[in-house]
């Protein structure tokens, strides 16, 4: 029933929300895609990180801890914690600089101005919409399964929301937020966002804890040789581990996160933004992790670890920090969501119907009206694609970790053209094709998981019925990028991972160079390493070989993007 | 920027960058940190810390001062530019 209350709060307070923002708004695509320019500094803060936040953060977070064990900390929260705020310091704020200096609302339209080109423009135009798409898909998707998920009884049965209605919940709360309120309806919703998650961690451990005596659950799992590997790193390859630090180059790079940039009022809101952002991942992802551990020590082997935290919760909280939990994860998958949804419709709008003449036929006003249509179109086609095929979620969902790979992969063009004067539009073309090519191919290659020996549970754990959970927006995409086996069923940590299965050796015996092989998990590898780094280095070679072969933009382009002081 | 600021904290950067991959604590789980975090994520803990401590040096010392007087550039101001090259 809580969760029922909490989504009709939300509900509520997302069509208020819309209501003032729509009253607010004026009749022009910078007014309704980037709030007029005129984000503040706290909001941003608040908007830009919610931007990147989905529901992985806190459930998937703690399922991968459970699964994993302390790494996962390590791996994807304090490296994103350096990496992010550095893109968004180097880059986000040149952006906002360019944007504010020549009108530019996407990436695209600054790379058709920089590189004097049109059609390579839609190219990159392209590949971006292609990755971004399966992303809102599985948001949707991971919506549904969700509230289908928190509105089912701790003893199992029917969920009081069924999956179809909790696709239909998200993409309708989307729909009305974005279509009226645009940006300014989707940044202030943000706010409420975001407080729910930095609030949520610390409140959970603070509960759950006194509980339990986690000093002598934790010594239990370190002293165990079966369920160590817990709480170290000792199941996790070190070039994996690094390899990973790549992948949050992609968050500057998802056109959600470009366009947030767009929308400062002033490029001293990033100051606050990029020193508070690595402390803030670090309230999220700290207390899930260790409750994720902490889960297997005290609960044993489940059926569900995405579902750990919802079961620590239900068997050590009160119901109304399940409630607050409830309000947090929708909040989560609606909130990225709306900004998926926004970024396709300021991108199809401002790249391709506006760029293609329908500036000059509509003006202003006809171009909102497009993008209003374009949201209800495209979250109609998403429901209906999130519904049909339910089954075929692991299709979405590898495309989504591949998107990662690929967005990361799409930096160097975003450095080169900010950076590099010499670069050229057959260098940016150059690196689009290569990341387009490389997804095709590893995506072909792409493997089935490898399932793990059984194993027993530790710590004298007795078996939990929970929910299946099959998938958290991109918590299993996200899941699944991990080195060893993300196993579908029973997951107990302290198995030994499969070995990966070798493709391409150079050599034969204990010489051998593994150059491709495929991770239990089905991923590929390169010579150990995931294959963002191969796509992020060939990306930059392409750039720089193509630019230097080529001729570079006119001087009076050159000296508009780099004036000489 | 001089060049030996942008040098030296190029090199802080770097060195932050590579203190990520801490290798020496890798099959450590003790000691447990105020008696229950492992060390290894204290210590990732502790480097999130580190994060935000070099986006403030970075703030500080290589903040793009020149940003703060961009102006929009006469008639850009809600259009869309023109990219019919």
């Amino acid at each position: 029933m809580i969760p029922v209350v909490v989504i009709l709060v939300y509900l509520a307070v997302i069509a208020i929300i819309g209501g003032v923002a729509y009253r607010r708004a004026k009749s022009n695509t910078e007014d309704f895609f980037l709030a007029g320019r005129g984000v503040g500094s706290t909001v941003f803060f608040l908007s830009l990180f919610a931007t990147n936040m989905t529901a992985f953060a806190i459930l998937g977070s703690s399922g991968q801890a459970y699964r994993q064990g302390i790494g996962i900390y390590g791996l994807m929260a304090s490296s994103s914690g350096l990496v992010i705020p550095l893109t968004i310091f180097l880059i986000g704020t040149r952006l906002w600089a360019i944007g504010k200096r020549f009108g530019h609302q996407t990436q695209v339209a600054f790379f058709r101005d920089r590189w004097e080109c049109s059609g390579i423009g839609t190219v990159i135009f392209a590949l971006c919409a292609a990755m971004l798409v399966p992303y809102m898909i599985i948001s949707i998707m991971g919506g549904g399964t969700v509230l289908a998920h928190i509105s089912t009884a701790a003893g199992g049965g029917q969920p009081l929301i069924p999956y179809w209605l909790g696709c239909a919940i998200v993409a309708v709360v989307v729909t009305v937020g974005v279509f009226l309120g645009g940006m300014r309806g989707t940044v202030w919703v943000n706010i409420l966002q975001t407080t729910l998650f930095l609030l949520f961690g610390a409140v959970a451990v603070w509960v759950i804890s006194r509980h339990l005596s986690i000093s002598d659950l934790i010594s239990k799992l370190a002293g165990d040789p079966k369920t160590s590997a817990l709480v170290t790193r000792e199941k996790m390859p070190e070039r994996f581990f690094w390899s990973y630090s790549l992948i949050p180059l992609s968050s500057i790079m998802f056109p959600h996160m470009a366009i947030m940039c767009f929308s400062a009022r002033k490029v001293t809101a990033f100051k606050r933004t990029v020193v508070l952002y690595p402390l803030a991942i670090m309230m999220i992802w700290l207390p899930c992790v260790f409750l994720g551990v902490l889960g297997f020590a005290a609960l044993g082997k489940v059926s569900d670890p995405d579902g750990i935290l919802l079961l620590m919760l239900e068997q050590y909280a009160p119901a109304w920090l399940a409630g607050i939990l409830g309000a947090g994860i929708i909040s989560a998958v609606m909130g990225s969501d709306a900004h998926q949804v926004l970024a396709l419709s300021t991108m199809f709008t401002k790249d391709i119907y506006q760029h293609y003449g329908g500036a000059k036929k509509f003006g202003e006003k006809g171009a909102v009206l497009f993008a209003r249509i374009f949201i209800v179109i495209v979250t109609i086609g998403a429901f209906l694609v999130a519904l049909e095929l339910k089954d075929k979620q692991g299709i979405f969902e590898i495309a989504v970790r591949y998107a990662f790979s690929g967005f990361a992969a799409m930096a160097p063009v975003m450095v080169a053209a900010l950076f590099w004067k010499r670069s050229t539009k057959w260098g940016a073309l150059a690196s689009t094709l290569f990341v387009g090519a490389t997804l095709i191919i590893f995506g072909a290659m792409q493997g089935s998981p490898t399932p793990p020996p059984a194993a027993k549970p530790a710590v004298g754990a007795t078996t939990n019925a929970a929910p299946t959970l099959t998938a958290t927006n991109t918590a299993a995409a996200l899941a699944s990028i991990t080195a060893t086996n993300k196993p579908s069923a029973t997951n107990a940590p302290a198995a030994a991972a499969p070995k990966p299965k070798v493709i391409w050796q150079i050599g034969e015996g204990k010489g051998a160079i593994q150059v491709i092989s495929l991770a239990p998990n089905g991923d590929v590898r390169f010579l150990g390493f995931m294959t963002v780094v191969p796509m992020v280095f060939g990306s930059a070679l392409c750039m720089i070989l193509f630019s230097l072969l080529t001729r570079p933009p006119s001087e009076k382009t050159i000296e508009k993007y780099f004036p000489k002081t | 920027m001089k060049l030996s600021t942008k040098l030296l904290l190029t090199f802080f950067v770097l060195v932050v960058y590579a203190l990520h991959q801490d290798f020496w604590n890798w099959t450590k789980a003790e000691p447990l940190v105020f008696g229950f975090l492992p060390i290894g994520l204290a210590y990732h803990a502790g480097y999130s810390v580190l994060a935000a401590i070099t986006m403030a040096v970075l703030v500080k010392f290589a903040w793009p001062k020149h940003l703060e007087d961009v102006q929009p550039e006469p008639g850009t101001e809600n259009k869309p530019t023109d990219n019919s090259h």
